[in-house]
């Protein structure tokens, strides 16, 4: 029996690269031995992205793109599909959990500086997939033909109505009609189910050669592949496979309990994951008393808000909006500090993250409430605040002190 | 492989055509699929003007239409509303409507209706600002509007944009510019159709 799988093995590796794939991936990709909590998200986001495929499969075999028929389908999924209901509150809380996720391990990047050199392009690859996350959660929200399914994308695509020159063309062209109709529903849905997982999947790829090209950053931010051992492997590093693999099991079993306390106990949130007026059928005529994105875009949303409009054009808005998501590309190359960890950089800057992160959840907050002056006002600091930090990373370094970074990794 | 005898400028050349007659190409088979997202033939159909009934309207009251799945709204305005459109023009931002993109030019006047029958005024729902669309609120000194300075009008849930009883947006809300005056006409007296107006625009 056994050499018959070893013969199977080498017939197939003579013509697919399996062994070879299986080391350089996992037995003999080498981690840095001082992971600690903050590196269980990454392989969390992949789960719940196979999650999301799964019950997002499923969900497709019962649900219909169609203007008439879309709202009641959902319903009838709910109702009548047997373990139809467990399927979508999977996959609405599988929406929600992925941003929860993708948040926690972009703070982690922030944090440690696994953004910086040789991690330039982890990065990148990693905010195209956050952007690309944002559109696929966005063309989903539109699936359930709910009112804030409806008026959320008929906000979202008349932003690009404030584009100069080219914004009413630009979203009659995005929506197929003059309105969200039938049309907007019916191409959503081809993007969501098709078109960006096809992208998505394409990134998560890049993104996982380019970092086991490099090899993992670590809390300590030091390069483990500066010091190997006679044996050409890293004197700090452990194979991923086995002892990363079992790590990040207790992971997933701690993340599925929660998952899971979610979906069965509070699968909408208190109306921060399913809106209340989503169990309305979408009507063109009447918009609902209060519209405000899912809580994972009310951040951005509150940036979108706080800038008002200049010379009868609401483009400023947008503009910074979209800037607030691209200025994540150039993170590597703003920040000028040659020391990646937090745990060796100067005060200044464990006090400037620390402040994002409040000012970032204080947007959110933000985001989610109806305006009023004062709220406005909080927003237009945050927003100053956040765009501030970026380009405080690239001067802070001129006098931050900074501790010795070790040669090796501690503890 | 043998680089000898090699004409580098020609194989420049051809590659640089090659590579320039395959883009023209792919800008050819990419057209088809950019242009099948305009509205189809279908959706611009359905951008037919529709007839609404007036003969019922009262004083102060509004009815909404569908016309091209936008809301219409038609207001008949009040003796009191008409004198009161002209007292708050200086909390607007275009009380002349001079921005033309805005209403056929036989709505540029300070009622933005047609001369002949001031107290309707016809107006597309939908805020100028994001598309939302705002609630009718005929309540004179609304408390959560501004209270006594509150002349009617109309209030966008979403952003909070206000509009008076023509349409025409307040200074210092998020949206640019007055609402939308469809093109419309009277058929009779007590009939209106809009999204045709006869090309009187």
């Amino acid at each position: 029996m056994n050499s018959m799988m070893t013969q199977l093995l080498g017939w197939v590796d003579a013509r697919f690269p399996l062994s070879k794939m299986w080391k350089e991936h996992l037995s003999e990709y080498y981690a840095p031995k001082n992971f600690n909590f903050w590196y269980f998200f990454g392989s969390l986001a992949l789960l719940v992205l196979v999650i999301q495929i799964v019950t997002g499969i499923f969900l497709t075999m019962s649900y219909k793109p169609d203007g008439d028929l879309a709202f009641g389908s959902v319903e009838f999924i709910m109702r009548d599909v047997e373990w139809g209901w467990l399927i979508r509150y999977m996959h609405t809380t599988g929406a929600s959990a992925f941003f929860a996720v993708v948040y926690l391990h972009m703070f982690r990047g922030m944090m440690y500086g696994s953004y910086k050199a040789p991690r330039e392009l982890i990065w990148i690859f990693g905010c195209l997939i956050f952007l690309v996350l944002m559109a696929e959660a966005f063309f989903g929200y539109l699936l359930p033909w709910g009112q804030m399914s409806y008026w959320g994308a008929q906000v979202i695509v008349n932003l690009f109505q404030a584009v100069p020159f080219v914004g009413e063309p630009l979203s009659v062209w995005i929506r197929g009609d003059y309105v969200i109709s039938d049309a907007s529903l019916n191409r959503f849905f081809a993007l969501h189910v098709i078109a960006l997982p096809i992208v998505l999947l394409g990134l998560v790829v890049a993104h996982i050669i380019a970092l086991h090209e490099v090899g993992s950053n670590n809390p300590d931010g030091v390069e483990i592949k500066k010091h190997k051992g006679p044996d050409g492997k890293p004197l700090d590093g452990i194979p991923f496979h086995p002892y990363y693999t079992v790590k990040d099991i207790v992971g997933v079993v701690v993340f599925l309990m929660i998952f899971s306390v979610v979906m069965f106990f509070a699968p909408e949130m208190g109306g921060f994951f399913i809106e209340a007026p989503n169990f309305i059928p979408a009507d063109p005529l009447k918009t609902p008393e209060h519209i405000a994105p899912v809580w994972y875009f009310t951040p951005y949303y509150a940036i979108l808000r706080a800038v008002p409009s200049i010379a009868g054009s609401a483009f400023p808005g947008v503009a910074a909006m979209g800037a607030a998501v691209i200025i994540l590309f150039f993170l590597p190359w703003l920040d000028r500090s040659p020391v990646k960890s937090i745990r060796y950089r100067g005060l200044c800057f464990k006090v400037l993250l620390f402040l994002f992160v409040a000012n970032f959840i204080m947007l959110g907050y933000l985001g989610a409430m109806p305006s009023t002056p004062g709220k406005t006002l909080l927003a237009q600091i945050g927003t100053v605040y956040y765009f501030a930090y970026f380009f405080a990373l690239a001067i802070i370094p001129k006098f931050e002190k900074t501790k010795p970074v070790p040669e090796r990794v501690t503890s | 492989m043998s680089t000898e005898g090699v004409d580098k400028g020609r194989r420049r050349f051809l590659t640089a055509a090659t590579t320039v007659v395959g883009a023209v190409g792919t800008g050819f088979v990419v057209a088809p699929f950019v242009i099948s997202w305009q509205p189809s033939a279908r959706a611009q159909a359905a951008g037919a003007p529709v007839e609404a009934d007036i003969s019922r309207l009262e004083p102060g009251q509004m009815m909404t239409v569908e016309w091209r799945g936008k809301p219409v709204w038609i207001v008949r305005r009040s003796e009191q509303n008409m004198k009161e459109l002209a007292e708050i023009e200086a909390q607007l931002q275009d009380p002349e409507s001079k921005n033309s993109g805005q209403q056929p030019a036989y709505a540029q006047n300070r009622f933005r209706s047609r001369d002949n029958n001031p107290e309707y005024v016809v107006l597309v729902g939908i805020c100028t600002h994001l598309g939302c669309s705002p609630t009718y609120r005929p309540d004179l000194g609304a408390a959560d509007l501004g209270g006594a300075a509150w002349r009617g009008g109309f209030f966008c849930p979403c952003h909070g944009s206000k509009f008076d009883l023509a349409g025409r947006v307040y200074t210092g809300v998020p949206a640019p510019a007055n609402l939308e005056v469809p093109p419309y006409q009277y058929l009779s007296e007590s009939v209106i159709l809009v999204g045709d107006d006869g090309g009187a625009a």
